[in-house]
């Protein structure tokens, strides 16, 4: 009874807080996507965690293959120019 | 407001409050014994928020109705030291959880009546009781939002699950009827602004349920002549056995805490 192989897993995204981005929380099994946004509600959000839930189902997730990392992300790591730390702030500017 | 409006006797608050609060901390306990045993882990804490939605309702609504009362009885007393024809619960909550179609017919169909009749307490002329019903109404859009979509994926679903819900629907609904059969203290209550008019409350319930049956595929039963009385503290036979697991710990090491 307790067999849930036939229900697709979705991945959960969760935003906490009007203005911040959803941020992914973990995933839960539901048949459809209605579902899995009660499911999420049930399980992710019963402390207040968030104000809005998004759904993904798992499969359609495009990841980046890890065999690939060094042609992906090893050529950013000498770059360090890309980071925008060579300025001068003027004093006048207390955020940025 | 009315000067004329009869205003009912303690008594008759203090029976109308528990029947609210009974309902709710029944119905919770029969969802809280799901725990460990739905049929995935997801539904397992779906079903536990409910209940605990259910037993905060029932914990203010006690606390309540123990200060009405007067008599020194807070809401742990009133749970756990009344015996079964003390508990005014509709006898629709203490029925047994089933299958897992039974329990969501048994959900659904009080989920609709509580949140019919919760947005309606909402505007009572008891203050207290208003807010009370307020807070309570907004979880009970997600109950029956949750009930009823489980209803119309059981219904609409294959031949094996619409059969067995159909089943649980025709076992439970003669047992709706005292839902909506107004007795002395439902018109005395009514009378005095504190509650809805439970003619009003049946119309908005049958109106939701019927539109959830079609969507489910579902077909209404036909309604029954008995009548159940839990409201007034005649039960059946499922209230006791739930009792005894509900106070075993109160009647057996009397004043325990945590």
């Amino acid at each position: 009874m307790s067999d849930t192989r036939d229900w697709p897993l979705y991945e959960i995204f969760i935003r906490a807080r009007g203005g911040l981005d959803h941020k992914h929380v973990g995933s839960v099994h539901a048949a459809d996507a209605t579902m899995a946004i009660e499911h999420a509600r049930d399980v992710y959000t019963r402390r207040m965690e968030g104000i809005s839930i998004w759904a993904v189902r798992a499969t359609d997730i495009t990841a980046s293959d890890p065999a690939e990392s060094d042609a992906l992300f090893e050529p950013a790591r000498d770059k360090i120019y890309r980071h925008p730390t060579f300025y001068d702030i003027p004093k006048e500017v207390e955020t940025l | 407001m009315n000067a004329a409006i009869a205003v009912p006797p303690p008594d008759a608050r203090v029976r109308y409050l528990l029947r609210l609060a009974d309902t709710s901390l029944v119905l919770g306990q029969r969802l809280g014994e799901w725990i460990g045993h739905a049929p995935a882990i997801e539904e397992d804490l779906g079903l536990a928020n409910t209940a605990l939605d259910l037993m905060g309702l029932a914990r203010l609504l006690l606390a309540y109705a123990g200060e009405l009362e007067g008599r020194g009885r807070d809401e742990d007393a009133l749970a756990f030291l009344r015996e079964e024809p003390e508990y005014l619960n509709a006898t629709l909550a203490e029925q047994p959880n089933g299958d897992f179609g039974d329990t969501i017919v048994r959900q659904y169909l009080l989920d609709a009546y509580r949140l019919e009749l919760l947005e309606r307490l909402a505007g009572s002329a008891d203050g207290r009781l208003a807010a009370i019903a307020a807070k309570a109404a907004k979880e009970a859009r997600y109950h029956v939002r949750y009930s009823g979509g489980w209803l119309v994926r059981l219904g609409d679903g294959t031949a094996e699950s619409h059969a067995r819900v159909q089943g649980s629907l025709e076992r439970l609904w003669p047992l709706t009827r005292e839902l909506f059969d107004a007795d002395e203290i439902d018109r005395a209550m009514a009378e005095a602004g504190i509650a809805p008019d439970l003619g009003e409350v049946a119309t908005a319930w049958s109106r939701r349920v019927d539109a959830t049956l079609r969507e489910a595929t579902l077909a209404r039963p036909k309604d029954t002549p008995y009548l159940w009385y839990g409201k007034q503290g005649r039960h059946s036979e499922h209230l006791g056995y739930l009792l005894a697991d509900l106070q075993y710990l109160q009647r057996a090491h009397p004043g325990a805490s945590w």
